[in-house]
């Protein structure tokens, strides 16, 4: 099975991406009235914390943080999920990524832009947000900067900026081609944001190489704001969060999620814009098999997480790890383990894996699981601390169901503007991918491409490249 | 002497690649292939296999802004932390050197980043009037050679562009 026909116009690569940015179907449009319907709870339930305080949100001790920090876990985790696809198969040369990198980088820059909102939401005095912001102490705020929260800041700001621009260079081809055909505010909008691309040689030479070094940049720029969001639990002395593996338990955790965020959004952008052709079966299955992998090396850190408590003899710890077997948050706690470990298995089935349905159905579950790993990351810890006097389990509030369950219409708003706005498969890179699976298929091909002046010529029954 | 700009514009890689090989083998004196710019709707590094490997400095900026961000960020991030001085310490360094690594290095990806989009920028030339004999059909699916060339090689050029079947010709006198 091919990941993607040989037989595709360049033209037509075009038509149908343009295309998908004026007349989306109706589905385009129900998602988003849902959006905003979502998204109307989370402002109504801000509103009313910010009128009334942070008492309806029912964050108190010794339950500081819940879902708004467990969410913003969620949410960076999701991020990932650009660099992964666009980065890192970008690197090793895997080119099945190439017609959906695009969204995949758009989901990054979103979900980050979703996230950064929770601790704002969290810290209940907006207007002071900005003191987490690194900049010099003249007024006497003396942040601390031992702190992994002032981390969080430094490095989920650069992440921001640089996946932001990341997105934006490996747009910049495609934003010309858009200014091209484009009229009205469109034309004007692409002019200035293609900066003038014509696609000579000197600046796809110079393209290629900065798209590489921030490529490159990127993938640790990823580990270490995963790794920085895990060292607000893991330095801390709590029992449940001090944990050596939790490092590498997030970033495994993060890539999961954005894999499993990827095979959603795949479904429904295949869906509306009509994008069979680019968006095949064949890469469907692949990306199946990547979370698959990456499932299992998340399940495998879940066990030595447990099994490093169940021998390191910490006794508050292992009254934690047996609370989340059988006390009162066990049943989201096993089913977190269904949906993360479990769930996973049905990758393994081809069938399921080229069923849009199913894939739609166990892609949600996988998030689902994910969601539940960062509730069950932060909550029980606070239940069952050192302090028997602080023993408490707590259940999150109406207001912050309301704006977690709103930051997913956010995101799905914005990822719904981008794709009307933005080219959400990059032309240039599908045309290339064309290109070389034509050149793996015909060998005479590769032979005219490549042949010089001085060299034989070819016979005039050599195929040509027609319609590239 | 007037100078023109030239533009053939071909249906597809191989015929535009035979073109520049031809002018690489001087077959018109007085032009080289150091004139010669190749406009395509996709990356082609096997371009350079006609045109010759031409650089890019693209990473002495990076390598720059890594440097400038590493060095720069310590000294912000402890200039920052030197207002610490006037409080009371309990013992703890005012300057916390393994927590301005982790700082250090967000702000040397941050800078080494920043740094690489402004040599791109530069470099590719962006951000420029583009030049006007442009040809919306090289986003779409032709390949572009231009030249920059006096007006008696415009008659020889336009004869190779012809023998390569090219599908347009375009010319300009440059301004």
């Amino acid at each position: 099975m091919k990941d993607i026909s040989e037989d595709i116009k360049w033209a037509k690569i075009n038509k149908d991406v343009l295309r998908s940015m004026e007349s989306p179907r109706m589905g385009y449009w129900v998602s988003v009235a849902v959006c905003l319907f979502m998204l109307a709870f989370a402002v109504g339930a801000e509103i009313y914390q910010y009128n009334v305080g942070m008492g309806p949100a029912n964050l108190n001790v010794p339950h500081m943080w819940d879902l708004y920090i467990a969410t913003f876990i969620f949410w960076i985790g999701m991020s990932h999920s650009g660099t992964l696809l666009s980065a890192i198969l970008h690197i090793i040369g895997a080119d099945w990524r190439k017609p959906i990198y695009r969204f995949a980088e758009a989901m990054t820059t979103f979900t980050l832009m979703t996230a950064g909102l929770f601790p704002i939401i969290h810290i209940g005095r907006l207007w002071n947000m900005y003191w987490v912001l690194p900049y010099f102490s003249d007024r006497g705020i003396w942040p601390n900067f031992r702190s992994p929260l002032v981390w969080d800041a430094f490095a989920i700001s650069t992440y921001l900026t640089s996946s932001a621009l990341f997105l934006f260079v490996g747009m910049i081809p495609d934003l010309a081609i858009c200014r091209d055909n484009a009229r009205g505010w469109r034309k004007k909008l692409y002019t200035m944001l293609s900066l003038g691309w014509r696609g000579d040689d000197r600046q796809w030479r110079h393209f290629r190489k900065t798209y590489m070094i921030m490529a490159c940049f990127l993938i640790p720029l990823a580990v270490s704001v995963h790794s920085i969001v895990s060292s607000d639990f893991a330095v801390s002395i709590m029992p449940g969060w001090h944990v050596t593996t939790f490092p590498p338990y997030f970033v495994a955790g993060a890539l999961y999620s954005g894999c499993a965020a990827i095979i959603t959004l795949f479904i429904l952008l295949r869906y509306y814009f009509r994008f069979e052709e680019y968006m095949t079966l064949s890469i469907m299955e692949k990306v199946c098999k990547l979370t698959f992998a990456i499932a299992m090396v998340w399940t495998y850190l879940n066990i030595i997480e447990f099994s490093s408590v169940w021998y390191g003899h910490d006794a508050v710890a292992k009254e934690l790890l047996l609370s989340k077997f059988y006390g009162p948050y066990a049943p989201y706690f096993w089913a977190m383990i269904f949906f993360g470990s479990v769930l996973p298995f049905t990758l393994c089935f081809r069938s399921l894996r080229r069923n849009l349905k199913a894939m739609m159905v166990i892609s949600i579950g996988l998030n689902i699981g994910m969601w539940l790993e960062r509730w069950m990351i932060v909550t029980p810890t606070l239940s069952l601390s050192y302090h028997p006097f602080s023993f408490d389990v707590m259940w999150p509030s109406w207001v912050q169901w309301f704006i977690v369950f709103g930051s997913f219409g956010w995101f799905g708003l914005l990822f719904l503007v981008f794709v009307k706005v933005f080219p959400s498969v990059s032309m240039y890179e599908v045309k290339e991918m064309i290109l070389h699976r034509r050149h793996l298929a015909n060998k005479g091909i590769a032979e005219v491409m490549h042949r010089r002046s001085s060299d034989k010529q070819p016979d005039s029954g050599t195929p040509g490249l027609e319609g590239a | 002497m007037k100078k023109y700009h030239i533009l053939g514009l071909f249906s597809n890689f191989d015929e535009a690649f035979a073109t520049i090989s031809d002018i690489r083998h001087y077959k018109i004196p007085g032009i080289s292939v150091d004139d010669v710019e190749l406009i395509s709707p996709i990356e082609h590094p096997e371009i350079e296999e006609v045109l010759g490997v031409r650089g890019s400095h693209v990473p002495k900026f990076t390598l720059a802004g890594a440097l400038f961000g590493g060095i720069g960020g310590f000294m912000f991030v402890s200039t920052a932390q030197s207002n610490f001085a006037v409080q009371p310490q309990g013992g703890k360094a005012v300057v916390p050197i393994p927590s301005n690594l982790v700082l250090s290095y967000e702000m040397m990806i941050l800078a080494a980043v920043l740094f690489t989009l402004t040599a791109f920028i530069v470099s590719a030339r962006l951000l420029r009037k583009r030049k006007p004999l442009y040809s919306e059909n090289v986003s779409l699916d032709q390949v572009g050679i231009e030249l920059e060339v006096e007006e008696k090689f415009i008659e020889p050029i336009k004869e190779l562009f012809k023998k390569h079947q090219v599908v347009e010709i375009r010319d300009e006198v440059m301004k």
